[in-house]
């Protein structure tokens, strides 16, 4: 039962909220620089809320990371530096965008690897599936097989 | 008493899937026509006590029997009727059964349909079936008893979460479900096939109209719940990469996968491993799921532990199910020799790309749901990976698979020229091109986001027009015949169509809104006109409703709501009225509200939105300004939005149509006994 009380309250504290999210009075004169603060809301992660940005999120602790970004970027840091700042603080649970490190290294790489060996093992599988098994032909005459392939 | 008989009917529901897991398959394996028969009586059987079962439940709910448990602490005598009903499945037993009822139909669908199955495979497929329902019967009545009595009886009850107070939310699930469990009926053939050791044209035939209802299913309850998070959750997003929303959507793409691969095993004698690997992984990914969703697992790994039971038992089933079929691969996998032969560039392989494409960016979305809990097990950090990640990493799949799909559907069978399918495809490339050309121009930004995926948008719906016109001959026969011919095309092509239509749509509509929405947010008080786009936005009014009030005390404009008439309000409510205008013609009024639910302390808002082919236009109310009477407003102008929706929706339409070709009725059963070589269709 204590589960299932939590899981309905995370739920309901995900789901609940009434999303007003960035509030009038937080946003900046300057609009670029409201631009960019906007853009690194939206990979900041509302520390506890479930799976939520910052910029998407109506908790306090949110609206507090919000004025706190929009605080570093009057100070002058650049969109990289107020992720480090964020990170030196909270750890890097803070990013929804987890950075490129080693630890993450299998994370980042798996797509594109995964791609890869999958064409390659599909290349086998459908070469082994060519209409005349091409095994014993040498290099130069599957080029030439190739070749009237091609120019039929 | 019909709470007691709900439950009864459950146990009994659990002894009969227990016999009907057994009796039929040893009966297959002896070749005795008696105890492969018993499968079809049981199947029916299980079905009815289910239906009872579970419609003890809908009773107690609406008849507010506050004495279960459940029904105490998930329904409330102010709930309108419709979410009586609906918070059946509000919950976690209610859902469970609902599963289980699911599955039970499914398995009754086949026992009662399945008159042309060759008995062996049926026996065992129901065999299968009835194996999984066994062990989620079990975890319901061990560990999640939806008809536990609770004394001393409350006078009312705690009420549904409001949010789920919702249409689109109670029609969800059991959509969903639909298309979780149907792919159980995919799974169950496979093992089936693995157990027989062969697989050939006429099981390809029978396992891809139930992948394709379950697909159908599993696309209407992803774009239904997609819907219901743009306009209830406040801010006008459609989708998070959200755990639980992943966990609905790695089956959708890996069944995706399953109903192109079973093509080519039914056509041309290919991929059958591969296409019984995938109908294993689709079904392992919905119990994966099952598991994410109903254990809490990924919101932390603590939360699991604190209560571990019933995430500890579907654990078990999921072990069980996904090591078990994983081994009985390996063992009997190898035997499923492919003999259909083709090059390279053919149809074949082209599907064989689709298959890649869909089955790594599955991979994709796999491995980022689960690195945050992998990593908090092996070392103890703690990462987040949410949209921003998949948006990088998932993204680039789909327009590969965009681009290749208009040139993958016009290639024949055995073998292509590619030349050939680019010199009929040139214009609708030609045309995506001036397309994505003018969308550059005309746009003031210089992201490339709408540029690029709206050209990819019209790639493929030129490349459906492109592909229509050659399988009707324009061009080569008189216009009559063609269209003669086009309407002649077997359902199954149109469905196709219609389907890759529809994922266009949907890239279009996602293009559109996510690069040109228009946002603003500010304070404002009644009078105050907020431009937004090409229309204007006029703050009129605010006004309140108490607890109680019919939902017809106060009307807006022609706006409607699921619920109306003398249906009390079970929630206090500020309404806020404003006029959309442009160029001072008022098109419409718009009430966004901010609700308060008192038996749940919870408040909600709910926005207003002006639909439109062309736009939504979205507004939102916040909290008001105590020093200066003012209200926060968000307002949003989303272009193009509804056609992510309509997109699934005609994406589901296709399969629908697809699943009417009579080559599933007639064919199947032209095929009776056993057929050891898959002639090829060409």
């Amino acid at each position: 039962m204590t589960l299932m009380r939590w899981i309905v309250l995370s739920l309901a504290l995900f789901l609940a909220a009434p999303t007003y999210a960035v509030q009038p009075d937080e946003i900046l004169e300057d609009p670029a620089l409201e631009e960019r603060a906007r853009e690194i809301s939206k990979e900041l992660r509302c520390l506890v809320c479930r799976n939520e940005s910052i910029d998407d999120s109506s908790a306090s602790l949110a609206r507090d990371l919000r004025l706190l970004v929009r605080e570093r970027l009057l100070e002058g840091d650049t969109d990289a530096q107020v992720k480090t700042y964020l990170v030196d603080r909270y750890g890097e649970f803070v990013l929804l965008k987890p950075i490129f490190s080693m630890a993450n290294a299998a994370l980042w790489i798996a797509g594109p690897f995964l791609f890869v060996i999958g064409l390659i093992v599909s290349l086998y599988y459908i070469r082994a599936r060519r209409p005349e098994t091409p095994q014993t032909l040498s290099e130069e005459e599957r080029a030439e097989l190739d070749r009237i392939l091609k120019d039929r | 008493m019909i709470a007691e008989l709900g439950h009864f009917a459950l146990a009994l529901a659990l002894i009969v899937t227990l016999v009907q897991a057994t009796i039929p398959l040893v009966g297959a394996g002896k070749g005795w026509a008696d105890w492969m028969r018993l499968a079809t009586p049981a199947a029916i059987v299980q079905f009815a006590l289910l239906a009872f079962s579970f419609g003890a439940l809908v009773h107690a709910f609406v008849t507010l029997d506050f004495s279960v448990r459940l029904v105490a602490t998930h329904a409330n005598s102010l709930m309108p009727d419709l979410f009586k009903f609906t918070s059946t499945w509000g919950n976690h037993e209610g859902s469970m059964l609902l599963w289980v009822l699911i599955l039970a139909i499914y398995g009754g669908l086949v026992a009662v349909f399945g008159r042309d199955l060759p008995l062996p495979l049926k026996a065992r497929t129901l065999s299968v079936q009835a194996m999984i329902a066994a062990a989620f019967i079990a975890f319901i009545l061990f560990t999640s008893n939806p008809f536990e009595r609770l004394f001393p009886v409350p006078l009312d009850g705690r009420d549904l979460n409001p949010l789920l107070q919702d249409i689109g939310l109670a029609i969800h699930p059991p959509f969903l479900y639909l298309g979780y469990v149907g792919l159980s009926m995919a799974f169950s053939f496979a093992i089936a096939a693995l157990i027989e050791g062969r697989v050939d044209a006429a099981w390809a035939r029978w396992v891809r109209p139930w992948t394709l209802l379950a697909w159908i299913n599993l696309t209407i309850g992803i774009a239904l719940g997609s819907y219901w998070a743009y306009y209830e959750l406040g801010w006008g997003g459609w989708w998070f990469w959200d755990p639980v929303e992943n966990a609905s959507f790695m089956p959708w793409l890996v069944s995706a996968a399953l109903l192109h691969s079973a093509i080519v095993v039914e056509k041309r004698a290919a991929l059958k491993a591969w296409t019984i690997l995938l109908a294993i992984l689709a079904f392992s990914l919905s119990l994966i799921g099952t598991f994410i969703v109903r254990s809490g697992v990924l919101t932390s790994v603590h939360a699991f532990a604190v209560d571990p039971e019933r995430g500890v038992f579907i654990l078990g089933i999921l072990l069980v199910a996904i090591f078990g079929s994983l081994v009985l691969f390996a063992w009997r996998g190898p035997a499923m020799k492919s003999e259909g032969v083709f090059q390279p560039i053919s149809r074949e392989g082209a599907l064989i790309l689709n298959n890649l494409l869909l089955a790594v960016a599955t991979a994709v979305v796999f491995i980022g749901t689960m690195a945050p809990l992998v990593r908090e097990f092996v070392d103890g950090s703690k990462i987040s990976v949410g949209a921003p990640f998949f948006d990088l990493t998932f993204t680039p799949f789909m327009v590969l698979l965009c681009l290749a799909l208009p040139m993958g559907a016009l290639l024949p069978w055995k073998r292509g020229d590619g030349a050939k399918v680019i010199n009929k495809l040139w214009w609708a490339a030609a045309g995506a091109l001036v397309i994505g050309g003018i969308v550059l121009g005309i746009q003031t930004g210089s992201a490339l986001l709408a540029p690029v995926g709206i050209a990819l948008a019209a790639w493929i719906i030129m490349g459906v027009l492109v592909e229509l016109y050659e399988r009707g001959g324009f061009g080569r026969v008189p216009v009559g015949t063609a269209f003669k011919r086009l309407i002649g095309l077997p359902r199954a092509d149109w469905g196709k169509a219609i389907a890759h239509a529809g994922l266009g749509l949907t890239a279009l509509g996602i293009a559109a809104v996510s690069a040109w929405e228009i946002e603003d947010i500010r304070l404002a008080k009644p009078g105050d006109v907020i431009p937004l786009g090409p229309y204007e936005v006029r703050f009129e009014g605010i006004e309140s409703l108490p607890v109680g009030a019919p939902f017809n005390a106060l009307t807006c404009g022609n706006a409607s709501s699921a619920l109306k008439g003398d249906d009390e309000r079970n929630f206090e409510t500020t309404i806020g009225r404003f006029s959309l205008l442009q160029d001072g013609e008022m098109l419409a009024v718009m009430c966004p509200e901010k609700r308060f639910y008192p038996v749940q302390q919870m408040p909600t808002t709910e926005a207003a939105i002006d639909a439109g082919l062309l736009r939504d236009v979205y507004l939102v109310l916040g909290d008001p300004s105590q020093s200066t009477g003012q209200w926060a407003v968000r307002s949003y102008y989303k272009p193009l939005a509804n056609w992510i929706w309509i997109g699934s929706f005609i994406m589901a339409f296709g399969g629908l149509i697809s699943l009417t070709d009579r080559r599933f009725r007639v064919g199947a059963a032209a095929r009776r006994g056993p057929s050891p070589i898959a002639v090829p269709a060409e």
